[in-house]
């Protein structure tokens, strides 16, 4: 069933099941994996915090990204271009009053005090957790097509003049969905699509374009990222951008009502947007129900 | 509006703050790390199975390898028996090949150099993050295995070092289980880079184990023991860093 054949029998104010388990479960899982990845992987990061492009890159090699001090003043250094960060990067201070010449705050990783060996262990037990649940989501939403029925853009939303009509609405923070907020709206599709498809694929092969053993295996996979520097660079943008997203989809959260979009990702049910007089009746539709 | 930002904030804030200590306290239990680590077994056994156990490591060419090789780890063995080796040469080294061997190996250098050997260009990845490209001329470990005719009851080859680490001075080693030991790149290198291997890269032999990261690749390698298990080999966890820091003993990723 569509949205819009959906959206004729819905009434606002209606509370309706919205999010399929599947999706749910995936959803926080995924959450819990990529919360620990991000700081784990940045503990990982302040045990040599510079990138490079290339199959090498060492201390002497030059860095396009590093982190640094410089007596007590800690920097960022991205090309030429170097900013002061003391108090965030490169030299904070420690919970117990000293300071750290570290690159990320103890409140930035997993663990808080700094051990690469502690970090690693975090990170690649929720590498596989990452791995296995997205597999699970991945066939679970191509069988149940809930990736073709309400992630794929329609044609009518493809249109040029459709796509600039929604950047408008965003940008004066009017999220306008089919379905009283049932369906996604494009740049919604679109961010969901590219996190689920294009950044989470792409941090876990880099990720792996790491591994010496790997390398071994699938040397040709390692020459499509430009070797293991670029692989490792590529991997922590990729990180960063997913960084971003998670910032802007928790704002957007807010802005929507994050009561009622919270808890359609916990139990499901949804209350429909626009205006309603009526009493809170649970209609169980066939949209994203099991 | 604001009382309930603020409510949200502080919810936020104490549950990120008691899930990010929650961590610290993890970080430090015994049980905890064991589940994590289990996701090493896990990488392994996968890993292994597609085409670990048998694949190369990309070699390169001269044009690529790194300006500067970075040395890591000791610099030096500071036992005077090694300072007196050395200084000397390397005349009186001999590389002991024992443990559950049916004929216990004494070799010098120059014996060792006419062992059979490989010379490789390999990528070299520290657990840090960093990699630098270098070329190793070595004996190749596992004919040497057999001349010494390693018993069936081996599972593992270990390497005992000259130097130690760390600020109790811990005796430096490392440990690899017979597929790599077999593998036709494990070698035990005597030249690098064309020359022959400086002291701050683990004179006068380092081993190489190119699928795996830096620390597994020992250097100052004075002896090399074939065990049924590591369970008895200093702190049982079948590394220098393994025993003092939780690193992974595969590490292959």
């Amino acid at each position: 069933m569509t949205a819009e054949e959906t959206a004729e029998e819905l009434t606002p104010g209606e509370i309706v099941k919205r999010h399929r388990l599947s999706t749910r479960l995936w959803h926080w899982i995924n959450a819990l994996a990529i919360f620990v990845l991000l700081m784990s992987g940045l503990s990982i990061f302040n045990a040599h915090p510079r990138l490079y492009w290339g199959s090498y890159g060492a201390n002497n090699d030059p860095a396009w990204l590093q982190i640094d001090n410089e007596g007590q003043r800690g920097y960022l250094q991205i090309g030429d271009t170097q900013i002061t960060t003391t108090g965030v990067l490169g030299s904070w201070e420690q919970p117990d009053g000293s300071r750290s010449t570290r690159a990320f705050p103890y409140w930035a990783t997993i663990p808080g005090f700094y051990s690469l060996a502690t970090g690693r262990l975090w990170h690649f037990f929720f590498a596989w957790v990452l791995v296995l649940a997205w597999i699970f989501y991945a066939i679970r939403s191509f069988a149940n097509r809930h990736v073709q029925r309400d992630l794929a853009p329609t044609r009518d939303e493809l249109k040029p003049r459709n796509i600039w009509q929604d950047i408008k609405d965003h940008a004066r923070l009017r999220f306008v969905s089919e379905g009283h907020g049932t369906a996604y709206n494009f740049l919604q599709k679109m961010s969901y699509l590219g996190v689920i498809f294009v950044l989470i694929p792409l941090v876990v092969l880099t990720g792996l374009n790491m591994s010496p053993t790997w390398n071994a295996i699938a040397p040709w996979m390692l020459d499509m990222f430009g070797g293991r520097q670029s692989a490792r660079s590529i991997h922590f943008i990729c990180a960063f951008l997913l960084a971003g997203f998670i910032a802007l989809h928790l704002v957007l959260v807010v802005l929507a009502g994050p009561y009622n979009e919270i808890r359609s990702m916990i139990t499901g049910r949804f209350r429909l947007s626009g205006e309603s007089a009526e009493p809170e009746p649970v209609v169980e539709t066939a949209k994203e129900t099991e | 509006m604001s009382i309930i930002m603020n409510r949200r904030k502080l919810i936020a804030g104490l549950g990120g703050g008691l899930f990010v200590s929650g961590c610290d306290s993890w970080s430090r239990s015994d049980r905890v790390k064991a589940i994590l680590a289990s996701a090493e077994d896990l990488t392994m056994g996968v890993q292994r199975s597609i085409g670990g156990a048998t694949a190369l490591a990309r070699e390169f060419t001269t044009a690529d390898l790194s300006p500067e090789f970075r040395a890591n780890g000791s610099r030096t063995a500071d036992s005077a028996d090694y300072q007196a080796m050395l200084a000397n040469g390397f005349a009186g080294y001999r590389l002991r090949v024992d443990g559950l061997v049916d004929r216990p190996l004494s070799l010098s250098l120059a014996q060792l150099r006419h062992m059979p050997s490989r010379t490789q260009i390999t990528r070299h990845d520290c657990v840090e993050g960093w990699s630098a490209i270098g070329q190793w001329t070595g004996a190749t470990l596992g004919p040497l295995l057999d001349l010494a005719r390693m018993r069936d009851s081996a599972n593992y080859i270990v390497f005992h070092c000259f130097d130690t680490y760390g600020a109790d001075n811990r005796p430096y080693y490392e440990s690899i289980d017979l597929v790599d030991a077999f593998h036709p790149q494990t070698i035990l290198a005597y030249d690098m880079n064309g020359g022959e291997l400086p002291e701050r890269h683990g004179a006068p032999i380092r081993a190489r184990v190119e699928r795996q990261l830096g620390y597994k690749h020992a250097k100052f390698v004075s002896r090399i023991e074939a065990v049924a298990s590591l369970d008895d080999i200093y702190g049982g966890k079948g590394g220098y860093w393994e025993d003092v820091g939780d690193y992974a003993w595969y590490a292959g990723i």
